[in-house]
């Protein structure tokens, strides 16, 4: 017999959703028929309101296009300015602006564990990894003045030198998320339940990833090797050593392998970058920022965020503020499109497991 | 999958967390430390603060608002007005902190502020939270600033050069450097409250930045006609509010209206430029006495709203002081002819070589016109009061300036001294170094007291002239046949004014020198010769220490009667009597049309 189909809502307030989105479920027994993804809970027009600042004031806006990890919009907007003005950087701050990124690269894996953890019903992973990714949160305040926000990265360079001591400190906290590693793969990345949830869920086909736009750790666990960081170096990328992890199995299991292999990756690229931090400038101070006017131009430029490639488009007329900036989320693809797409056929209760393993941020959705 | 025993067992692992202490912060028993750039809340030093409101005009949330703060009134430099923040708007991310101009604005380390009143969201710092000054942790002085402290040098000739010849010595702004500066500005508008023409300065500054040099020039000449003589000479108040010298040097406020104005270099461009809408006659008559900058300021708005006005001008050339007072190495002869001219072809007309009392009576010209002002200046210089003053060899500044400017040669030998710490001081002692002399300047007080402009005595400085402070002139000595040989004089040490006032010099006795001179050059300030007004009028007006008594419009006790300029205000300056020339405008306005 047949089962009857029932919609069921997951969302837009749901403990197993990340960020404000709803899935509309149509279901068959326990197993989804189809889902629809409804976005426009977070709409606040980050885009269009770019338009009418001026380019300073862009930066307190984009960062909050994503909460978890917002410094790869600052440094988007940032270098796509520099591209557009052609404005050099101080060598010193692309150290900077790179250990930012990892660190911040850092953090959201930390939530990202806790959300796929939780997820399955693994609560005590969540206590830890929100617990330790504190630690750097602590760096950030420190470094740039916001625990979450850091409005840090901008045009030019960053805003602030490192305080003294800080790269001790910052050394210190790597020690200790390196010996809590054991610890995570105790509990998450060697547990058999974990594993047998994971294996053969949320599967991306490897034909159809690069036709989809899946970036990112979901694109590197179909096996497809592509990190901006190493494909298109920006920064000093291409002056450290570091590999591209990949795992073949394109579900659920071969993300978190990536992830997990990519954070030990991140501690090695912070400690590089702190070994070979020069001194010097870390700032090459804009014009009057009133009146400060970017040359008529466009640039399009892109970070390698936690989530995957992450691009800018921004376009100046010549004017004090932004003709059109165009952000390029990669939750925009995984979120919508493909969570739709791979959802077919997948259990109810691993909807929320999938839907975490993309890394969906909605508020990147709807900048 | 086969079955994995050691994924199963593993997890159990984590139960040996239960025996470690927790890591995290245990609030409110452990208080966590705040990390000294934490971005909190809003602190303003209510003190340092001067209103400008840059605050505001960055802030991306249009969190902030400037409102009146009790016990901070609108004065020189100081808007009265301070920031109030909406902290349910603010997203702190501090950049009115890193713009703020004097750095009063800073963040402290404040985490939480909790209120069930919504209303308490809204506050002033500073002046609702007090305690913040000693809890402050963001703040600008720690970064780089975010705006542009440095000005952008002036060139000007070397010192050695410039006593060479009558050249301008400031060579002005070449179009590149004036973008560069004007872009400094932070359009906060201290500097047109302490103007006293109130010029648009943020505006103009604002379109030579854009590169819109003509848009300049016209918002100049809204409400002063010798924009261009402000650009060279100007007493420029406007610099010493400016927002940015808070911290770093004042935008070239006076260099870049220079800049603007030099872009118009004849008067049928400046005509193109500014365009005026000129109201058509409407057969009411004005009589100015005295073609300075208060007679010519006021002409031209008159003329430019439809009156009938003659400027009555005692010599062959307008401009007054700025003509006959000021040396052409700052002010050059074709800069003044370019806008008066441009002021004749408005309408303006003068009467040259017409002294009133001596070529048309003061009665006669009552008669003619329906309103008179007087701007006659300050023309008779203040004698020094030493033996021997009227030895030969003993002149004046003011007219040996004037003479000078003329184009005539007046002879004083190779070793001047100069006595006054003005600007006329400084401008004497700075022709006597280009007519070849060796040039002393005696002033009874200390160098920072000196009414000169600063940069003034700089390039006195610059050009070898030796400045002696706290010399109090004795006596001149002459030779035998009744001319300038030598000036005594004494030194002087500063004592405390019992009144409260400004320190005073006091002669040591005993101290006393003599200094062999060839000329004795007096400038210690001037006043007005007002016998060209009838008794009869004098009775009916104010005079008070020299100075004809106005209201706000410049009105004397007689309706039909202005004055302006040195006679009517103690500032003394060619911007202040434009200030009083725009205002006079006004007034007959009101007397005749009664507007």
């Amino acid at each position: 017999m047949r089962e009857k189909e029932t919609t069921l809502y997951l969302g837009p307030q749901h403990p197993g959703i990340t960020g404000n989105i709803m899935v509309k479920l149509k279901v068959a027994g326990d197993t989804v028929v189809k889902a629809e993804t409804h976005v426009g809970y977070l709409h606040r027009a980050f885009e269009k309101l770019m338009e009418q600042r001026t380019w300073i004031q862009c930066f307190p806006i984009v960062c909050r296009i994503c909460v978890p990890e917002p410094d790869p919009n600052e440094e988007n907007l940032a270098r796509a300015i520099e591209e557009i003005e052609v404005r050099e950087v101080p060598e010193r701050a692309k150290y900077i602006r790179v250990m930012v990124l990892e660190l911040a690269r850092l953090a959201t894996y930390g939530l990202w564990m806790g959300g796929q953890s939780g997820s399955m019903g693994l609560y005590t992973m969540p206590q830890w990894t929100v617990g330790d990714r504190d630690y750097i949160i602590d760096l950030f305040e420190e470094l740039t003045g916001g625990r979450i926000y850091h409005m840090y990265i901008w045009a030019g360079g960053v805003r602030r030198d490192l305080p003294e001591g800080f790269t001790d400190r910052v050394l210190k906290v790597l020690d200790y998320l390196e010996s809590r590693l054991p610890d995570y793969d105790n509990l998450l990345f060697n547990n058999a339940m974990f594993r047998k949830r994971a294996e053969g869920v949320g599967i991306i086909p490897k034909d159809k990833a690069l036709e989809w736009g899946v970036v990112g750790p979901p694109l590197r666990g179909c096996g497809i090797k592509h990190d901006v960081r190493i494909d298109e170096p920006y920064e000093i990328y291409d002056k450290l050593d570091f590999e591209i992890p990949t795992a073949e199995g394109c579900d659920v299991w071969s993300r978190a392998l990536v992830r997990r292999q990519e954070y030990e990756q991140s501690i090695s690229i912070i400690r590089q970058v702190i070994d070979k931090m020069p001194g010097g400038d870390y700032y090459n101070k804009i014009p009057n920022p009133l009146t400060w006017k970017v040359p008529p131009g466009e640039a399009y430029v892109k970070t390698e965020s936690a989530r995957g490639e992450f691009g800018y488009y921004a376009v100046s007329d010549g004017s004090d503020k932004p003709r059109r900036i165009h952000v390029r989320g990669p939750a925009y693809v995984h979120g919508v499109s493909l969570l739709e797409k791979i959802l077919v056929g997948a259990n109810v209760a691993d909807v929320s497991f999938i839907m975490n393993s993309l890394g969906t941020c909605p508020p990147e959705i709807e900048r | 999958m086969a079955f994995d025993i050691k994924g199963v067992l593993s997890p159990f692992a984590a139960l040996k967390q239960g025996t470690k202490p927790p890591h995290t912060v245990r609030y409110p028993k452990e208080k966590k430390e705040t990390a000294a750039r934490y971005r909190g809340f809003h602190f303003n030093d209510l003190e340092e603060c001067i209103g400008c409101g840059t605050c505001a005009t960055i802030c991306q949330n249009a969190a902030i608002d400037m409102i009146h703060v009790d016990g901070y009134e609108t004065n020189s430099g100081d808007s009265g007005l301070r920031p109030r923040v909406d902290n349910g708007r603010c997203c702190w991310c501090a950049l009115c902190v890193d713009v703020c101009p004097t750095g009063s604005l800073n963040l402290t380390k404040d985490y939480v502020y909790v209120s069930e009143d919504p209303n308490t969201f809204l506050w002033m710092p500073g002046v609702d939270n007090p305690e913040g000054k000693n809890n402050l942790s963001f703040q600008s002085a720690e970064g780089k600033p975010l705006l542009e402290y440095n000005r952008i040098p002036m060139r000007e000739l070397e010192g050695s050069e410039r006593v060479k010849s009558f050249a301008e010595v400031m060579l002005g702004y070449n179009e590149e450097e004036a973008r560069k500066e004007a872009a400094r500005c932070v359009g906060c508008s201290i500097c047109t409250d302490i103007c006293p023409v109130h010029m648009h300065i943020p505006e103009y500054i604002n379109a030579i930045a854009n590169g819109d040099d003509e848009a300049a020039v016209k918002i100049i000449y809204d409400n002063n006609p010798l924009g261009e003589t402000c650009g060279k000479v100007c007493t420029r108040r406007c610099e010493t509010v400016c927002a940015i010298g808070h911290r770093g040097e004042p935008i070239a406020i006076r260099w870049l209206k220079g800049y603007a104005t030099d872009t118009a270099k004849n008067a049928d461009i400046i005509e193109g430029i500014v365009n005026p809408e000129i109201l058509p006659p409407n057969g009411h008559s004005v009589g100015i006495i005295g073609a300075g900058p208060s007679g010519l300021t006021a002409a031209y708005y008159l003329s430019l709203r439809g009156f009938n006005v003659t400027i009555y001008e005692s010599k062959d050339h307008a401009g007054g002081m700025i003509m006959y007072g000021i040396p052409k190495y700052r002010l050059p002869l074709d800069s003044i002819d370019k806008q008066v001219e441009y002021m004749q072809k408005m309408g303006v007309k003068i009467e040259f070589n017409t002294k009133v009392g001596k070529d048309i009576t003061f009665n006669e010209l009552k008669q003619k016109h329906e309103a008179v002002m007087i701007g006659i200046g300050f023309e008779i210089p203040y004698q020094l009061g030493l033996v021997n003053e009227d030895a030969e060899g003993s002149i004046q500044a003011v007219n040996f300036l004037r003479e000078i400017n003329k184009g005539k040669h007046v002879e004083i030998g190779d070793k001047v001294v100069v006595i006054g710490g003005g600007n006329v001081a400084i401008d004497a002692a700075r022709v006597s170094r280009r007519l070849g002399a060796e040039v002393t300047i005696l002033y009874r007080r200390r160098v920072e007291d000196m009414p000169a402009d600063w940069e003034e005595i700089e390039g006195a400085e610059d050009e070898g002239v030796t400045i002696h402070p706290q010399a109090i002139p004795l006596e001149i000595i002459i030779d035998e046949n009744g001319k300038t040989k030598a000036i005594k004089y004494a030194n002087a040490e500063m004592v405390p004014d019992p009144k409260g006032g400004r320190p005073r010099p006091k002669i040591i006795e005993g101290d006393e020198h003599v200094l062999e001179v060839t000329s004795v050059i007096g400038a210690i300030g001037q006043s007005a010769d007002y016998s060209f007004i009838p008794e009869n009028i004098k009775e009916q007006i104010k005079i008070e220490r020299g100075r004809i008594v106005v209201n706000e419009n410049q009105q004397t006790d007689l309706p039909w009667l202005f004055a302006c300029g040195d006679i009517a205000n103690r500032r003394a300056d060619a911007i202040s009597a434009i200030a009083d020339g725009y205002r006079a405008v006004k007034g007959i306005e009101k007397l005749i049309l009664n507007l």
